[in-house]
């Protein structure tokens, strides 16, 4: 994988005492060099009157990992989504290798969908199809590879995340929360994309197991060359599996950098978070609008 | 609010329902005439709604022939008119017991377990999965669905309205008496093409409402699992609803002079 490019803001100045949209307004995450593989410019989006997105900037290079943080409810997920065309955004733009995917028609949005590969929060296996139909599915439906074929290419992607082929003809009940991780990795690889994004991918895990997943994202992203956008506000795997972190707060991001800066951010939101503090900035909401 | 505004605001509710399900329907209807299909899920859902509804079909018609049977012969023998009750159980179940009673028994068999199933689906995020892998859900999960239903109640209904007559037939054979040769021969004299052919025009109706309400109401459960257990009421009684409501108006359109 390449080194990441440092954003230009990436170190925040301290929030003035203010309004503390005025700190939020100030970090832009841009990445430099070439055509950036994920290109996301003043992203708006809105759930009847609950404003989730609020102008989302944020730019992913190519072979880069960048790791969104944030706390619950602050709209990663919806970030996610927009960019993968499973939500629409209200305003803004989303580039995928320079191609704006934001309004495209529905084919299009396939040859660009073709790129991604997806690790979901639960795993979102397929619980009618066996293990290895649920990795080889990417394979089967979009690439039309014949099944003894596929069945072959998912036996070799469950070997990539550590697991035999005796999974193979197991149903996903059958398996095991971080079985079910792995798999669900497995699946996210198998077509071989050039974008990969990570869901919440330690969520529900034990520590032991979370590195493991961790240490198999970073593998992973790194024999594919791809490019990875991952949310998650587990700190520990945020540290391990990116170059660049951007936190996501009150729909914007408010500070991104490198990930050996974000110890000495400066930036009150990301201390607060990073330190798990329930005193600062950040007022946690308790319940959904 | 006063009650003028609050009439108001339910009928803008009600429209924007019926809108919605109708984009729905008419996205679902052009995924399946347009490729590409998936023939393996497809003949998965015509075995499912064919195959797994026949005995709760065959037995729903098998007693409502006979009950048909019985009730008609106690009513018509009172001013001795007990001769038609042939005529009354092949014209009953054709045009109208077949129909609905398999309608209803799918809707509650078939279309409460589309809408838990996508619903499930929907809730645990594999429907945004199978987007993510370029495979656009409509036409891997509702239109395969849709379309086994309009294709295998025509064929459910027919096998209903022969297990129906044949109910009427033991009953009145074997209980009430009747002569089987001039049974046999009455009910096929009676009956008509139109009979049998408006009674299957219903059940591929009836088969489109049930599997597309169970896919609309599973598509959009929302919540966990309380929001599919919404999806799944929902999707069966909106069904059943329709499919009395959808029986009138195609009885008008047959039969009305």
């Amino acid at each position: 994988m390449t080194d990441a490019p440092s954003a230009p803001n990436s170190r925040t100045p301290a929030p003035p005492q203010g309004d503390p949209d005025d700190a939020i307004m100030s970090s832009m995450p841009v990445a430099q060099g070439g055509t950036p593989k994920i290109a996301v410019r003043d992203l708006h989006k809105a759930f009847g009157a609950k404003q989730v997105l609020r102008g989302v900037d944020l730019d992913v290079a190519d072979g880069e990992s960048v790791v969104v943080i944030g706390g619950s409810g602050t709209g990663k997920s919806v970030l996610l989504k927009c960019i993968l065309g499973i939500l629409t955004p209200d305003r803004g733009s989303i580039k995928i290798d320079g191609v704006e995917v934001v309004g495209m028609r529905h084919r299009d949005r396939e040859a660009i969908a073709a790129k991604f590969g997806m690790l979901f929060q639960g795993g979102a296996l397929f619980d009618s199809l066996p293990v290895w139909e649920n990795v080889a599915f990417g394979l089967i439906q979009a690439k039309r590879m014949p099944r003894r074929q596929a069945r072959e290419a998912a036996i070799e992607n469950l070997a990539a995340v550590g697991l035999g082929p005796e999974v193979a003809d197991l149903s996903p009940a059958e398996l095991s929360g971080g079985m079910q991780k792995r798999v669900s990795l497995a699946r996210a690889i198998a077509t071989r994309p050039e974008i990969i994004f990570f869901d919440e991918p330690t969520t529900g895990l034990d520590p032991i197991m979370s590195d493991v997943i961790n240490d198999l994202i970073v593998a992973c992203v790194h024999e594919l060359g791809a490019t990875a956008l991952s949310i998650t506000h587990d700190m520990a795997s945020a540290r391990k599996i990116a170059h660049r972190i951007a936190m996501l707060h009150q729909g914007r991001i408010v500070w991104a950098g490198p990930v050996a800066d974000i110890d000495a951010s400066g930036n009150p939101y990301v201390d607060q978070f990073i330190h798990g503090r329930a005193e600062g900035p950040i007022q946690m909401q308790v319940r959904r609008d | 609010m006063n009650v003028v505004a609050q009439i108001g605001s339910v009928f803008l509710a009600f429209l924007e329902a019926a809108g919605r399900l109708s984009l729905f329907a008419l996205n679902a209807v052009s995924h399946i005439v347009r490729p590409p299909w998936y023939p393996r899920l497809i003949l998965r859902q015509l075995v499912d709604i064919g195959y797994y509804s026949l005995p709760v079909v065959a037995l729903t018609t098998l007693f409502s022939g006979m009950v048909l049977a019985l009730q008609s012969y106690t009513g018509f023998a009172r001013f001795s008119a007990e001769s038609a009750v042939a005529n009354v159980v092949v014209l009953s179940m054709t045009r109208e017991l077949a129909p609905v009673l398999a309608g209803l028994m799918v809707a509650g068999r078939i279309g409460a377990s589309m809408a838990a199933e996508i619903g499930t689906m929907r809730v645990t995020e594999q429907i945004d999965a199978l987007t993510t892998l370029s495979t656009n859900p409509m036409k891997y999960l509702v239109a395969p669905r849709i379309l086994a239903g309009i294709t295998m109640l025509p064929v459910l209904v027919f096998v209903g309205d022969i297990i129906g007559v044949l109910g009427g037939y033991l009953v009145s054979v074997y209980k009430l008496g009747f002569n089987p040769d001039n049974y046999v021969r009455q009910t096929l004299e009676f009956v008509e093409f139109n009979d049998v052919f408006s009674g299957l025009v219903k059940a591929a109706a009836f088969g489109f409402i049930v599997t597309l309400m169970g896919c609309y109401h599973g598509y959009n459960s929302r919540g966990g699992a309380q929001g599919v257990g919404v999806a799944t009421t929902n999707a069966v009684v909106s069904a059943a609803i329709l499919i009395l409501v959808t029986n009138y108006i195609i009885t008008e359109l047959f039969f009305a002079r």
